[in-house]
């Protein structure tokens, strides 16, 4: 694509936005006296607040960037994402989790596990997730970095040094706080930021009407139906039927189920931001709260890669650039949509949203990597016993290796064209299973803490073999499946094949844990698990709330409006 | 709370509205070609300005209410 030139006006903004963001992190910097200050911010932090950095941390270079390809590529279907995957499993963590999350006062997911299961259980999740959270953000400095070289021609290596070093002080200054204030102004960057795009390209298209008309063209020139691109469920009954190759089952049970339930339930980055809330009543309420703009999110990020598309597809000499292979280069739709309607100025602000975006992820990847670095391995296997001050050293000392780890990640990321895909991999081997470990810890006394240890172990490996043993359709054998030999299946597409890892992986840990809880003996009694099991834990006193602040109404409330979106656009 | 986040939101979007409506003004009508012929600067500006300024007043307010009380 052609390279976009920058004004003064566009630096500008783009240097006020870091002037702030460093500011935030300056002004918190008094306040990190203890590790939980640092960690956890004091758990001091308002419902809203925590809310809107919930999903901000979610909202990183996979969103942006990621959503928008799969906007292009799968059309009005990546809208699953949010209204069947996202939202009810958000409505599940609010309502659900986090009175075992919150009131057992664990300081990180790991440490929940340790408090319900044991010590083994808890060292192979943290390490993973330790591992995972380090690779994530290496993929958005890496996806930040090649982006900006080709859109704005700066040099890869100054645009990682650069996000890394400002990521790096706002944190070392101000901790979770810092990271947590600044995702919330990343927020509104975002929304302000990229409203402008949609509704020029919106009013570009003809509206919603004149975009579902030029998506026809883009749907029957791929072989589908008329509708294909622009309808989420209507062409669901099989795989072959719509782009995304997948069938109802298949996405209902892997990415509605497994994989979001997994990953907003299970997975510390988002969850801590919940757990820093200042009351029970707060925490439960920070995902509920977070849903409502969440669902609103796929006209922010999934249409533009749907204009870009419609675009694309009926102007003379489209309009994305093209690969190697003559297939439209998805991951570029929204730099490319920024170059072709902001002018100089909003374009500025819509960049600076841009990298918001990708600081906010990294940031939230770096914030949970310090939190289980420090609690859940250092001072659990290397150093116990240490003075407060001593790990709070620990944790800026995370910080700076955090970064420096995600900076060496940047550098080996290369293979996979579409973002999305490689992360839903990752997820699928180690995400997938560790949602069945959960519900049953949480809702079944008996699990024990062998049940749980192995019965993750082989959801893990159940993932990887079915990985190793299916490839997806036109695929070569290697990284994307099939690396065991003989290739069993082969799935229509890479995102179906995902879900099938991530179902047959969840199985796999659900049957093993119950199985061997069933023959071991149990490792924890009724006494020592109250908190930690539905069954055991005091409910939670609502109806002292007014009823807008009660949890559950907010839970229906929420998953009605989701409803009333998927029906329409069905 | 250790700093009224509405504080630095609104002083953030009230100076890029302050500098996009300021832009919109002075700069040439030939860069809005490509978003439609509108003067999406000085437009966006506005709106930004006033949601800057809101979020300053309601921390102004809070901040007041907070030293009186």
């Amino acid at each position: 694509m052609q390279q976009i030139h920058l004004g003064a006006i566009d630096y500008t903004i783009l240097l006020v936005y870091f002037g702030f963001v460093l500011g935030i992190g300056w002004v918190l910097r008094r306040h990190m006296k203890s590790s939980e200050d640092f960690f956890l911010s004091g758990r001091s932090i308002p419902a809203w607040i925590a809310g809107l950095a919930f999903i901000s941390a979610n909202l990183g270079a996979q969103e942006v960037i990621g959503m928008a390809a799969s906007g292009a590529k799968y059309g009005m279907m990546t809208s699953h994402f949010y209204w069947v995957g996202a939202i009810p499993a958000m409505v599940f963590v609010g309502i659900f989790m986090m009175p075992f999350y919150y009131g057992s006062r664990a300081r990180s997911v790991p440490e929940y596990l340790k408090l319900r299961f044991d010590e083994k259980t808890r060292g192979f999740n943290a390490i993973t997730f330790a591992v995972m959270t380090v690779f994530s953000s290496g993929i958005s400095m890496y996806a930040l970095a090649k982006l900006l070289e080709l859109v704005l021609g700066w040099s890869f290596h100054t645009s990682v040094v650069l996000s890394a070093l400002i990521v790096l002080a706002y944190i070392f200054l101000g901790g979770l706080t810092s990271a947590i204030y600044n995702e919330v102004l990343q927020f509104f960057l975002i929304v302000l930021g990229f409203l402008p795009l949609v509704l020029l390209g919106l009013r570009d298209v003809g509206g919603w009407d004149g975009l579902t008309a030029k998506l026809e063209t883009v749907a029957t020139n791929a072989g589908f139906a008329a509708g294909a691109w622009s309808e989420s469920w209507s062409h669901m009954e099989s795989a072959s039927a719509n782009p995304m190759g997948v069938e109802w089952f298949g996405m209902i049970m892997g990415l509605g189920f497994v994989l979001s339930f997994g990953y907003w339930c299970t997975d510390f980055l988002v969850v801590q931001r919940a757990m820093a809330a200042d009351s029970m009543t707060a925490a439960r309420r920070t995902p509920l709260l977070a849903a409502i703009p969440k669902m609103l999110f796929p006209a922010l990020v999934i249409l533009p890669g749907m204009i870009a598309i419609a675009l694309h597809a009926t102007r003379a000499g489209g309009l994305l650039p093209l690969g190697a292979d003559g297939t439209p280069n998805y991951n570029l739709a929204v730099p490319v949509m920024l170059a072709h309607y902001l002018p100089s100025g909003l374009l500025g602000l819509g960049l600076t949203a841009l990298m918001a975006s990708f600081m906010s992820g990294m940031a939230g990847n770096v914030t949970a990597f310090n939190t289980v670095w420090t609690y859940d391995i250092y001072q659990s296997y290397v150093k116990p016993g240490q003075s407060d001050a001593h790990y709070l050293r620990m944790g800026h000392a995370a910080t700076v290796f955090g970064i420096l780890a995600s900076v060496a990640a940047a550098y080996a990321t290369t293979k996979f064209n579409n973002i999305m895909d490689m992360l839903q991999l990752v997820f699928a081997f180690v995400n997938a299973p560790l949602f069945a470990t959960f519900l049953l810890g949480m809702f079944w006394r008996r699990a024990t803490g062998h049940g749980a240890f192995f019965g993750l172990l082989i959801g893990t490996l159940a993932a990887a073999a079915h990985h190793g043993l299916v490839l997806s359709h036109g695929a070569v054998p290697g990284i994307k499946g099939g690396f065991l030999g003989t290739v069993l299946h082969t799935y229509p597409s890479e995102m179906a094949q995902n879900f099938w890892t991530a179902i047959y992986a969840w199985t796999a840990c659900f049957v093993a844990t119950i199985v061997i809880s069933l023959v071991t003996a149990r490792n924890k009694s009724d006494d020592e698990l109250k908190g930690l099991v539905y069954a055991l834990t005091p409910r939670q006193p609502d109806h002292e709330l007014h009823w807008y602040k009660r949890p559950a109404t907010l839970g229906v409330i929420v998953l009605g409006l989701t409803l009333v979106l998927n029906i329409l656009f069905w | 709370m250790k700093l009224d986040l509405r504080l630095p939101i609104g002083l953030m979007f009230a100076i890029f509205g302050a500098l996009l409506t300021v832009y919109g003004i002075v700069s040439d009508a030939a860069i809005y070609e490509r978003s439609l012929g509108i003067n999406v600067n000085l437009l966006w500006g506005l709106v930004l300005l006033a949601f800057g300024l809101v979020m300053l007043g309601f921390a102004l307010r809070a901040g007041r209410a907070a030293r009186q009380g």
